[in-house]
């Protein structure tokens, strides 16, 4: 017992270990990066990064001399209405895949599937000849309309729904609920985590598109941030390193802020007392 | 509000039946209880008395009007459900008062009939919280509070008790009873506890294979049950059945061994029967010399024991003794033939049914002719 004991205290020891290497390995350019977003850009050039001279001047520099806060705008309203248009429309069609019964509807629900195994890279020139020829180029619509639904969120919330206990459709079936009634007040309220869930993803993974805004967008006007700090780099005659840093760290901030927010809710437990 | 059953039946594939030809009428302010074994069919049927799910054939009418075809909010009932189907996101009183406000009743009196609900399942100290935060018998009583807060005056209940332990149980038990006295609701119980059935229920279907077995009060379906599984379903510990073969030249009685035999009401004719025994008709004879059985094992159940016997052509039969006195196993004892028993033919059909000196000839000799 004893013995068992000093072993598993052993192993434990050991895990911790590998798990802070490998925690420090990853945190370690995050940390630099926002470390050297309170250096003066000469010093970073230099490659001192033991300085002296902090001071909040690149964040100053970053609010005042670029768009910065356009493109933060601007990525608020792509990421927010993205996030609820893929609330409404993935929560109503998988409520269509979980209750409503018509034919060919597991059919449809893996054919709906298979459109998530397609990469995103495989639709992008399509999409962009279908966005061209709609006029939509360089404009908040060109960001939202190609992702208002995603067969991602659609499966997520089937699998919530799927959890719904049975009898909790018969109680209001006898009560009289129609199927929009008890998709807002049974099935919204009973799935709230993974809405949650999904909202935090898809606001995030809208935040952190790249590939896409690139290609369709040309303006400051409608460029979401992570564009726009590749912008901030090409801009300038000469790369002002401490400045980019500081405007790294404002748009990651969001993030955080998400996942800060967002991990209260991801607690276990709130939907028990259903049954029995 | 009484419930009438006419040739309902329920098919999914219109080749094999889940249920068939069940008929009965259920009388307003009765306590309904339908009863078998899992997988009988006694949920479906309560969901299509409900309204859950389609009737395939048949029709359904409650006070005399057709609702077959209504939806379950227009056939004025409420349901209790096995699980309870509590809103986990909705305090007590909002769950109570679901119903009534998804009905759009005026919320002074959804307050009212909430409250007074809540009162008579001795809920109100907790009306503010959530279903995790309460017990399991708390969140039956939420349950039956929704169902008393309706006005309907139907009420249909699925294995309500099932997840209650045995104690609770007994208790939930008479609390329902006397709750659908008080309000006079007609009441369709499910259940495959006979215990539940027999205690709280005016009268009892019995559902086995498909088909209705019997209805009947529980003391009917005690004393003269219509067949073999209905004899074995209800009482315990279960009935004994003897099989027992019937030639032309013993034909006024069923002879098992030289000591057992079995006088029948009428001269049976020649085939196969079996004789049903409650373990608590046997009579035990220790020590004597002209013994037919073997004990092979005692259990103790604190009022009673059961013996478990072997008689000497083989059969295992279970007798319930009052007092132990100084049986032990392995002992040879003598097994007489009880007083009162049961008849039936080879596919399990009553026949007769012996009751003391009284004999009552449940089916005419025709009809054991026909069934032969």
């Amino acid at each position: 017992m004893l013995n068992n004991m000093k072993k598993s205290k052993k192993d434990l020891l050991l895990q911790y270990t590998g798990l802070t290497i490998l925690a420090v390995i990853i945190l370690i350019p995050f940390l630099i990066g926002f470390w050297t977003s309170f250096l003066p850009t000469e010093e970073i050039s230099k490659g001192i990064l033991w300085s002296n001279h902090i001071s909040l001047n690149n964040y100053i520099t970053a609010f005042t001399q670029t768009p910065i806060i356009r493109y933060l705008f601007n990525s608020f309203i792509i990421s927010f209405l993205t996030m609820i248009a893929q609330i409404l429309f993935c929560s109503t069609s998988a409520y269509a895949f979980v209750f409503l019964k018509f034919k060919g509807r597991d059919l449809l629900f893996y054919a709906f599937l298979a459109t998530m195994m397609l990469p995103f890279e495989a639709e992008v020139i399509p999409n962009f000849a279908t966005v061209r020829s709609l006029n939509l180029l360089n404009h908040y619509s060109v960001m939202i309309i190609p992702f208002l639904a995603s067969a991602f969120g659609t499966f997520m919330l089937r699998q919530a729904f799927l959890q719904i206990p049975g009898e909790l459709k018969e109680a209001s079936d006898i009560e009289g609920l129609s199927h929009w009634k008890f998709y807002a007040k049974i099935v919204l309220p009973y799935s709230r985590i993974s809405l949650y869930t999904l909202a935090a993803y898809s606001f995030l993974t809208s935040w952190n598109q790249y590939l896409w805004p690139m290609l369709t967008t040309f303006s400051d006007n409608f460029r979401p941030v992570q564009d726009g700090l590749r912008q901030l780099q090409s801009q300038e005659s000469f790369n002002n390193w401490g400045m980019i840093q500081a405007s790294a760290a404002i748009v990651v901030i969001p993030t955080l802020i998400v996942l800060f927010f967002g991990q209260h809710f991801f607690k276990n437990g709130l939907n028990e007392g259903a049954l029995k | 509000m009484s419930i009438e059953l006419k040739n309902i039946a329920k098919t999914y594939d219109n080749n094999s039946w889940i249920l068939k030809g069940i008929n009965t009428r259920i009388k307003t302010g009765e306590f309904f209880a339908i009863v078998g074994p899992s997988g009988c069919g006694k949920s479906t049927l309560l969901r299509m008395i409900a309204g859950l799910i389609p009737i395939s054939s048949g029709d359904l009418q409650i006070d005399n009007h057709s609702v077959t075809n209504l939806p379950p909010c227009d056939r004025n009932l409420t349901m209790v459900f096995q699980d309870y189907a509590l809103f986990p996101f909705l305090d007590v009183e909002a769950n109570v008062g679901f119903g009534l406000k998804a009905r759009k009743m005026d919320v002074v009196k959804i307050e009212e009939r909430v409250a007074n609900a809540l009162a008579l399942v001795d809920l109100t100290a907790v009306k503010k919280r959530k279903p995790r935060e309460l017990s399991g018998g708390q969140r039956q009583r939420v349950a039956l509070a929704r169902a008393i807060a309706s006005d309907a005056k139907i009420c249909l209940m699925d294995e309500p008790l099932s997840n209650l332990d045995a104690q609770l149980r007994g208790k939930m038990r008479s609390e329902i009873r006397e709750l659908q006295q008080r309000l006079g609701l007609t009441l369709i119980y499910v259940t495959h506890d006979q215990i539940e059935a027999m205690t709280m229920a005016d009268r009892i279907m019995v559902l086995n294979e498909q088909q209705v077995q019997q209805v009947g009060s529980p003391a009917e379906i005690y004393q003269y049950p219509a067949n073999s599984f209905v004899a074995t379903f209800f009482g315990t510990p279960r009935m004994n059945l003897l099989k027992a073969h019937c030639t032309q030249i013993h034909n006024h009685s069923l002879v098992i061994d030289p000591q057992l035999s079995f006088p029948t009401p009428f001269d049976l004719p020649a085939g196969d029967y079996f004789i049903g025994i409650r373990p608590q008709s046997f009579t035990i004879v220790a020590q004597i010399s002209k013994a037919n059985a073997t004990i092979k094992n005692i259990e103790y159940l604190g009022t009673e024991f059961i013996v478990y016997v072997e008689l000497d052509n083989g059969a295992k039969i279970r007798i319930a003794a009052a007092k132990q006195s100084s049986l032990s196993l392995n002992e040879r004892i003598l097994v007489k033939t009880p007083e009162d028993f049961l008849i039936f033919d080879h596919a399990g059909r009553a026949i007769s049914s012996m009751k003391g000196t009284q004999k009552n000839g449940r089916t005419t000799k025709q009809a054991v002719q026909t069934a032969q």
